[in-house]
């Protein structure tokens, strides 16, 4: 009976059901299964197409200013024989605008508009809309105070901000997993050393460790070069705290049977750590690393926020903030506030991906 | 010749205190113990909870140093090797776990975990010979070839104990430390286990240390029986020779200890006063003489009896042994 089953009935509904089921396949079936983690994951799949295709899809460039137009309030989308908005035009004597009544700008899709570059290589001037007419823009987020269309600049944006936590987590966890995985597997008195290593950098307070360390770079860096430094600190401070709950993890993985079993096999330890410690902290970092890349969205937007991040014109949502700082503007054009609003939506989209994750791998329930 | 052969073999385990890790005292899980297995042999090991048994089986396949002593295998000293000569030798001895559920990698399939074994030592010349190695494996401890495919979380205690077998016998091993193989299973699970491991010790001419704290198990698949007490060999003698005629009082303890199911049976239980002390700080003298019902002052508290012949083959620490 033990050795060769014998297929009997009750087997067999037990092999349909579990056939063959890989941790990851149990995994995923029990994540499918939770709603409010495949509304975030959905949310998050649409916005990462939209910063993708976000110089098709934005109708301008983010540098392109309108000086007909610093200000210029949100259009409704309204429908009058196809998709259109209401036309405005500058009210004499002051710097706002007033509606023309019984004019509407007709949408156009498929026009061509601003050069861009899609992926970052394929140069194109197709747009998936825009008004066609250079006189009646389409502003459906309204201006800035450079009369650029926020629209445009949030989709911009969203391709530093959401790739900085992506590229950030892959930083901080592959680091935070070779550092921790080495220092519980080893322990002793390299263990001491990596972690000492790691209070140290965690005792500092963040903020000042990134501002010192953004000061020994200098200022005038290209923002691509700000891009990849704001990563890099955000990266070198974070991983300290994954690498001690690994370290942690790994320390009690090391005495499981199945890796004294492979160290017993001749195994090497690099191996053993790759092949069996590794493997079994993927449950914690998975969760972990979704729930932190709102850290990472965040964090760029605090160093823009201070000015030592992401430099205008490039857009980002930090930078973009930036300008929402003047108490004026806020009372006055609270559109410019649209970039928060983005980022409260992508936040809450990872939280409750996370969550979801924490709920899929925990096995117990 | 020995296949191998273990001389005054120390284990001891430091107890660090304090901000500056002190040592403050060693814990001696296995102190002074020597003894030979043949090749095609299986040497049974009993003891308690806490004796070293583990430990020991441990320190001979070098998942943990040895403090002193040498481990000769194929005359060979294996205690003091490390890195990749130690490595490629690993072959040669390898170890069943205790914990079906723990011991294999819930995240590999049961042909990667055996693969892994082939993969190591390069056992295997094509991914086809490969493949035909594990198929040949798992038919060996008698599970169904398509098993490969699958995770381990889908088989049962005593079909995992099967992959583990099959792992270890992967890279051909000459000994095989079996660490409580059968603990953890239902009895008559244990039972298909045992036999499978005897069936291929006639096959392979492989060699066992069985580590158990089950006597009857013990007594069923070995040759010759040592018993440990606080991490000294207490007796070492035939395994009938053990369950009939125990020489060690601690022994003696052991065996009336073993439920019996003759209800006319007039053997005494013997019920040891007290509980096994730390191996931190042991008693001085004979480990033993605190719960010893033959103790005497002041011999046994001054003077740490040697193993010694008794009778031949019956190896017995103890003074008053005849």
């Amino acid at each position: 009976m033990e050795t060769s089953p014998q297929p009997s009935a009750t087997e067999a509904i037990a092999k349909a059901d579990l056939a063959i089921a890989s941790p990851w396949q149990v995994f995923w079936r029990r994540l499918r299964r939770h709603r409010t983690a495949m509304f975030g994951a959905v949310i998050l799949v649409i916005l990462y197409l939209t910063a993708l295709f976000a110089g098709f899809i934005a109708p301008y460039g983010y540098e392109r200013q309108d000086r007909e137009r610093f200000f210029h309030r949100p259009m409704a989308l309204r429908f009058q024989g196809g998709l259109a908005v209401q036309q405005y035009e500058p009210a004499p004597g002051s710097s706002k605008y007033q509606a023309v009544k019984g004019e509407v700008q007709r949408i156009h899709f498929f026009v061509r508009g601003d050069k861009y570059n899609l992926f970052g290589f394929i140069p194109s001037t197709l747009h998936l809309f825009g008004s066609g007419d250079p006189k009646h823009p389409i502003n459906l987020l309204g201006t800035d105070q450079y009369g650029r269309d926020i629209f445009s600049r949030l989709l911009y944006g969203s391709q530093i901000s959401l790739s900085i936590g992506l590229i950030g987590i892959v930083l901080r966890f592959g680091l935070g997993m070779v550092m921790g995985g080495i220092s519980g597997y080893f322990g002793g008195k390299i263990d001491s050393f990596i972690m000492r290593f790691c209070e140290l950098i965690m005792s500092i307070p963040a903020l000042y460790l990134i501002m010192s360390l953004r000061a020994t770079f200098p200022a005038n860096l290209s923002s691509t070069q700000v891009y990849l430094l704001i990563i890099a600190i955000l990266s070198f401070i974070g991983w300290a705290s994954s690498a001690r709950v690994i370290r942690g993890m790994a320390l009690s993985l090391r005495e499981r049977q199945f890796v004294l079993a492979a160290r017993t096999l001749g195994q090497r330890d690099r191996h053993v750590i790759l092949k069996h410690i590794l493997p079994g902290t993927f449950s914690y970092v998975i969760v972990a690393a979704t729930l932190s890349v709102p850290y990472y969205i965040l964090g760029e937007v605090v160093l823009s926020f201070l000015g030592v991040g992401i430099q205008e014109p490039d857009a980002s949502w930090g930078i973009m903030l930036n300008a929402a700082q003047n108490p004026e503007y806020l009372t006055n054009y609270p559109w410019l506030l649209a970039p928060g609003v983005a980022i409260f939506i992508t936040v809450l989209a990872f939280n409750f991906l996370g969550d979801g994750l924490r709920d899929a791998v925990d096995t117990k329930s | 010749m020995n296949l191998l052969e273990v001389k005054n073999l120390k284990v001891h385990f430091p107890v660090k205190h304090g901000l500056f890790s002190r040592v403050k005292a060693h814990v001696k899980a296995v102190d002074d113990v020597s003894f030979t297995i043949q090749p095609g042999e299986t040497l049974g090991l009993v003891g308690e909870s806490g004796c070293g048994k583990t430990t020991l089986g441990r320190a001979i396949v070098k998942l943990v140093e040895p403090t002193a002593g040498s481990i000769y295998f194929e005359g060979e000293d294996i205690a003091q090797l490390s890195g990749a000569e130690l490595r490629a030798r690993r072959r040669k001895f390898q170890m069943i776990f205790q914990d079906p559920y723990g011991s294999l990698n819930p995240r590999m399939t049961v042909g990667q975990i055996i693969g892994e074994a082939i993969d190591i030592h390069q056992l295997a010349e094509s991914s086809s010979a490969r493949q035909k190695r594990i198929m040949e494996l798992l038919k060996a401890v008698g599970l169904d070839p398509i098993h490969a495919q699958r995770y381990p979380h889908e088989f049962s205690g005593g079909q995992r104990q099967r992959i583990g077998i099959a792992r270890a016998l992967a890279v051909e091993p000459k000994l095989i430390v079996c660490d409580e193989p059968v603990s953890a299973l239902d009895v008559s699970v244990q039972a298909q286990i045992i036999n499978l491991l005897q069936d291929l010790q006639q096959q392979r001419g492989l060699a066992y240390l069985f580590i158990a704290h089950d006597l009857a198990v013990v007594e069923h698949i070995s040759r010759r029986v040592m018993v440990m007490y606080l991490g000294k060999v207490v007796e070492l003698a035939e395994a009938k020779a053990i369950i009939r005629t125990p020489k060690h009082p601690y022994t003696q303890a052991l065996i009336s200890a073993v439920p019996e199911v003759d209800p006319d049976s007039k053997r005494k239980r013997i019920v040891l006063p007290g509980d096994v002390p730390s191996p931190i700080n042991p008693p001085s003298g004979c480990p033993f003489h605190p719960r010893c019902p033959i103790a005497q002052a002041p011999i046994c508290q001054v003077d740490v009896p040697s193993l010694r012949e008794v009778t031949p083959g019956h190896w017995a620490a103890c003074h008053f042994a005849k």
